[in-house]
């Protein structure tokens, strides 16, 4: 368990979303995707404004998913310019 | 090879054992269209010309301006004020005369996507906003055409081939699968409002032009089900795997009579997103258009003995009286409600933006579904 309570994992940025809380950092004890999202949205008010995708792993996930110390998260969100 | 002249010109790509001359005639037969001849498309245009695409259509309505010119680098001083379609035609055509360079001197709409898309093999998507970017997911995936997708923000570019096969038992993945919805106005900067490095839509152009010929000539292995983000400033990638969304057919037009009723303007326009600030009206045709566009409650919030019935759409039948009761009746994000004349649904249009704030998106029938029939009656 003891792992579990001390569980940190890397989070990345990209394009709007890393001028609003960096390009990657770390956070700890959190037990799948929703629960982070929603420490992030409390933490950096202005992503709850924002769209984007989340990927875990490098893969693209559509619904909360379990996290452990080595998962990557990746949010991206759309962009338009060409 | 028609000719030798044509050999020598091919002549350092078809020494690849991967191309050879068979990949050099599958370009010269190939047909691609590209959409928005600015930052993107210019290398995008220049690389397929060069490298010997038989045929490629440019759209794009826009002109040549002095800002453009730090990333559009096809152009210079003296094109200003003319056409990026024909000027890029023209210049593309002293590159290489041997290929057919058609330019569409129009801006991309529902109509004229249907016509040209009928005419290429590949689409490939250089533009700068979220109302055409969508238009041209959701044209490709009725039309089934594979579509090279570049953007750009800042030091940031993002590139994907959506509805693309790589093997026979894959499942097609298109935009909408990644970002089901447009962003509302002003969320996502463009890059006249964020400003971008010139280089940088230099480097995804030419990842596009890449992932364009390896579709063509069936060598390596394309971005289908995959997103690739470049970041320049510390040249980092980051290449996703995607999957298909069920809910994403429903928010694709059917068919061509549906895709042609749909207003990719108005999807991305921020009357749509903030509706409830001031009125959230809709008038018949903004309704029809969300009914088209699928995954919406239409709400009766008349008595159940009150006529006209409603029968040529599908609608919950929730009376004013009982709605804050029966609010879990409601699932879809987007809800529009009627009743006879628009009166009883606007205050049902407040009630339910109460209780749901912004997490839905509440509309009221202006004219009622009276006015509607009116309406249906002339057209």
């Amino acid at each position: 368990m003891l792992s579990v309570l001390f569980m940190k994992l890397e989070v990345l940025m990209f394009g709007r979303l890393a001028d609003i809380a960096g390009n990657s950092f770390t956070v700890k004890d959190v037990a799948d995707t929703d629960r982070l999202i929603n420490t992030l949205h409390k933490t950096y008010p202005a992503l709850a404004d924002t769209k984007y995708v989340i990927a875990v792993n490098k893969q693209v996930i559509t619904s909360n998913t379990l996290l452990n110390e080595d998962s990557v998260v990746a949010l991206l969100p759309p962009f338009s310019g060409g | 090879m028609s000719n030798a002249n044509s050999y020598e010109r091919y002549r350092r790509q078809i020494i690849l054992p991967e191309v050879g001359e068979e990949g050099q005639q599958k370009l010269l037969r190939a047909k691609v269209l590209v959409i928005g001849a600015g930052g993107l498309g210019c290398p995008v245009l220049q690389y397929l010309s060069a490298g010997g695409v038989g045929t490629i259509g440019i759209v794009d309505d826009d002109v040549v301006a002095l800002n453009n010119l730090h990333r559009q680098v096809l152009y210079s001083v003296n094109d200003i004020g003319s056409s990026k379609a024909e000027r890029a035609a023209c210049i593309l055509h002293q590159l290489n005369p041997e290929i057919k360079i058609i330019p569409y001197n129009e801006r991309l709409t529902v109509r004229n996507a249907l016509i040209f898309f009928d005419e290429f093999d590949i689409i490939i998507d250089g533009t700068d906003n979220f109302s055409t970017r969508y238009m041209i997911n959701d044209a490709c995936v009725l039309m089934k055409k594979p579509l090279v997708y570049g953007a750009i923000y800042q030091f940031e570019g993002q590139v994907s081939v959506f509805n693309f096969k790589r093997n026979e038992n894959d499942e097609t993945v298109n935009y909408r699968d990644l970002f089901p919805n447009p962003p509302e106005e002003g969320e996502i900067l463009n890059c006249e409002e964020a400003g971008v490095l010139g280089v940088l839509p230099g480097i995804i152009g030419t990842m596009m032009a890449n992932e364009t010929i390896k579709l063509v000539t069936g060598i390596g292995e394309p971005l289908a089900n995959q997103l690739l983000a470049y970041n320049s400033l510390n040249n980092q990638v980051y290449q996703l795997t995607l999957s298909a969304r069920k809910e994403t057919r429903s928010l694709i037009p059917e068919n061509k009579a549906a895709f042609l009723q749909m207003d990719y303007e108005w999807l991305c326009s921020s009357e749509k997103t903030h509706p409830t600030a001031v009125g959230s009206e809709i008038d018949a045709d903004t309704f029809n258009a969300l009914i088209a566009n699928g995954n919406v409650d239409v709400i009766d919030v008349r008595e159940p003995y009150e006529t006209p019935l409603a029968n040529d759409f599908h609608n919950i039948k929730i009376p004013l009286t009982q709605l804050s009761e029966n609010t879990s009746l409601i699932k879809s994000d987007t809800i529009v409600a009627f009743c006879q004349r628009g009166n009883r649904s606007l205050q049902a249009a407040n009630i339910l933006s109460g209780i749901f704030g912004s997490g839905k998106k509440v509309y009221s029938l202006r004219g009622g579904i009276v006015e509607w029939m009116k309406q249906k009656q002339t057209v």
